[in-house]
């Protein structure tokens, strides 16, 4: 096993056996969830602090939550009531929070890199809960387990992710995920919504919902995230649902067995129809609560497990023998 | 083997290298029966007793003690598994992760849990497992079966059932197996 150190992308993972391992890991984690008392005592006396400089409600309760019940110790800082408001650098802030004695920083950013910079500048584990358009990797652990958890194994399914692939950090996520656990994977969105530059993506590209659907296993829909769009990139929502939109017709599509997934927070009758987030195909919470026990895992990862600091515990020296007594002769 | 011993094989380490054979498969199948009577008298039946064996090594004693007590007791009793990973005293000195899911599925108020191991070495494992069964529950009473009492124990903790005491040196290592016991070394 190998020690990780920071997760700040799917690719510190080392591929297919890594995630693996943060599979059986939450299997473990799942079955913690599920006791009258979902708490283990595996992190105690660790401290994390949340640096979230971007809005978030589940990605942080979750890893809260996740936090709580490993025992560990949460620290909060939120950027509206900060420091960061009097023009304290990343840099300065991280640190800051280093000298009292954490031991990992979840980060949440705007700008991707931010928390691969971080972990240059402090000792502590950074954990990347999404930078930026860069990526989201907890997010795409617990995509993976979901597909698991209902599949048995990742490898020759087929998935769609549908939408605006251009500003989706899960996107980027998923994809490196997905692919190295073995599954093909389809975008499907308008020109406009791809990445200027797709080389090096191990994907296909669509641009018709409609031939791609019958064909998959599983459909990933993105939030069309009206923030991040500076410019008119579809010409209105109501377009985009009426071209690329998960609507009632549309989900007659898929096969009978195929998987409708969603990151969450969920624009009901944009990108997936009111109605189609509840069906029972329908895995979006199975996705929040896994989301939990992946958390968990990642931190164990990072924090409990695999921290080879002292190897091996050295053998007691022997007891220095009492100097003999020179006896006086008689 | 004891956890500690099991993390020095691999992956981790080195290759264990069996020197003298303990008991062979009859001699451990004559201990487990012997331990059956003795959970038995020692709880007057087996009605409220629930075997839960310690990931992995104590699985195979407890699948035995189980079809054991069936046979003498006349009924199933319950086998659960127990993993006690997150709730070792040595994460984050070494590698500690889970050998697999823990399984109790069923509540464990008012009952009586034999606990049960291959090999009690330290004490430190069944340390661990006492607190993570009173996250299940409050048994009634918790009782330790095991197949080898090697002694070196660090933690005020005695088995009530023992399969044989093995005395040993702290360096060696005891592998049980399905074909017995063997003592030896791990040779790095």
């Amino acid at each position: 096993m190998t020690a990780h150190r920071h997760l700040l992308d799917i690719a510190d993972l080392g591929g297919r056996a890594g995630i693996d391992e943060v599979m059986r890991l939450t299997d473990s984690f799942v079955e913690v969830s599920e006791r009258p008392i979902p708490r283990v005592p595996a992190l105690r006396g660790k401290t994390l602090a949340w640096l979230f400089y971007e809005d978030s409600t589940r990605t942080r309760l979750s890893f809260e939550t996740a936090a709580k019940r490993l025992s560990a110790d949460t620290m909060n800082f939120s950027v509206s009531s900060s420091s960061v408001k009097k023009g304290e650098s990343l840099r300065d802030t991280a640190k800051t929070i280093e000298a009292m004695g954490i031991d990992a920083i979840v980060v949440r950013h705007a700008s991707a890199g931010a928390p691969h910079r971080i972990a240059r500048w402090v000792d502590a584990s950074v954990v990347n809960a999404g930078d930026g358009w860069h990526e989201h990797p907890t997010q795409a652990l617990l995509d993976c387990y979901t597909i698991r958890q209902h599949r048995g194994d990742l490898a020759g399914q087929r998935i769609a992710i549908v939408g605006d692939i251009k500003h989706s950090r899960v996107a980027r996520s998923d994809v490196w995920a997905f692919t190295a656990m073995g599954a093909e994977v389809v975008l499907v969105a308008p020109p406009t919504l791809l990445p200027p530059s797709l080389d090096g993506w191990p994907v296909k590209v669509s641009h018709r919902i409609d031939e791609v659907l019958p064909t998959v296993d599983v459909v990933y829909l993105l939030r069309m995230q009206r923030e991040r769009m500076t410019e008119a990139l579809v010409p209105s929502l109501r377009e985009y649902t009426a071209t690329f939109g998960l609507t009632n017709q549309r989900v007659e599509l898929l096969r009978d067995d195929a998987m409708v997934m969603h990151p969450g927070p969920m624009n009901r009758g944009v990108e997936i129809a009111a109605e189609v987030a509840d069906l029972p195909r329908s895995v979006i919470l199975d996705q929040v609560r896994n989301g939990v026990a992946v958390r968990m895992a990642v931190l164990y990862l990072l924090l409990g497990a695999g921290t080879d600091r002292v190897p091996e515990v050295p053998p007691p020296t022997p007891e220095p023998l009492a100097p003999t007594l020179e006896l006086p002769r008689a | 083997m004891a956890e500690r011993e099991r993390r020095q094989a691999p992956p981790y380490g080195g290759v264990f290298a069996p020197r003298t054979r303990v008991m062979d498969s009859d001699d451990v199948q004559r201990a487990v029966w012997r331990m059956a009577h003795e959970i038995i008298e020692a709880n007057q039946g087996i009605d409220d007793v629930v075997l839960v064996g310690l990931q992995t090594g104590g699985l195979p004693i407890a699948d035995a003690l189980a079809s054991a007590l069936a046979s003498i007791g006349g009924h199933e009793v319950l086998v659960g598994s127990i993993d006690v990973a997150f709730y070792r005293d040595d994460i984050g000195l070494r590698p500690v992760l889970p050998e697999a899911v823990t399984h109790i599925p069923w509540p464990l108020d008012g009952r009586t849990v034999v606990l049960c191991d291959d090999v009690l070495f330290t004490g430190r494992t069944i340390r661990a497992a006492l607190n993570a069964l009173s996250d299940y529950g409050r048994p009634r009473a918790v009782q330790l079966a095991v197949m080898i009492d090697r002694g070196h124990r660090e933690l005020p903790i005695r088995p009530d059932f023992v399969g044989k005491n093995l005395p040993t040196r702290r360096d060696e290592v005891v592998d049980v197996h399905s074909d017995g016991v063997d003592l030896g070394e791990m040779i790095r």
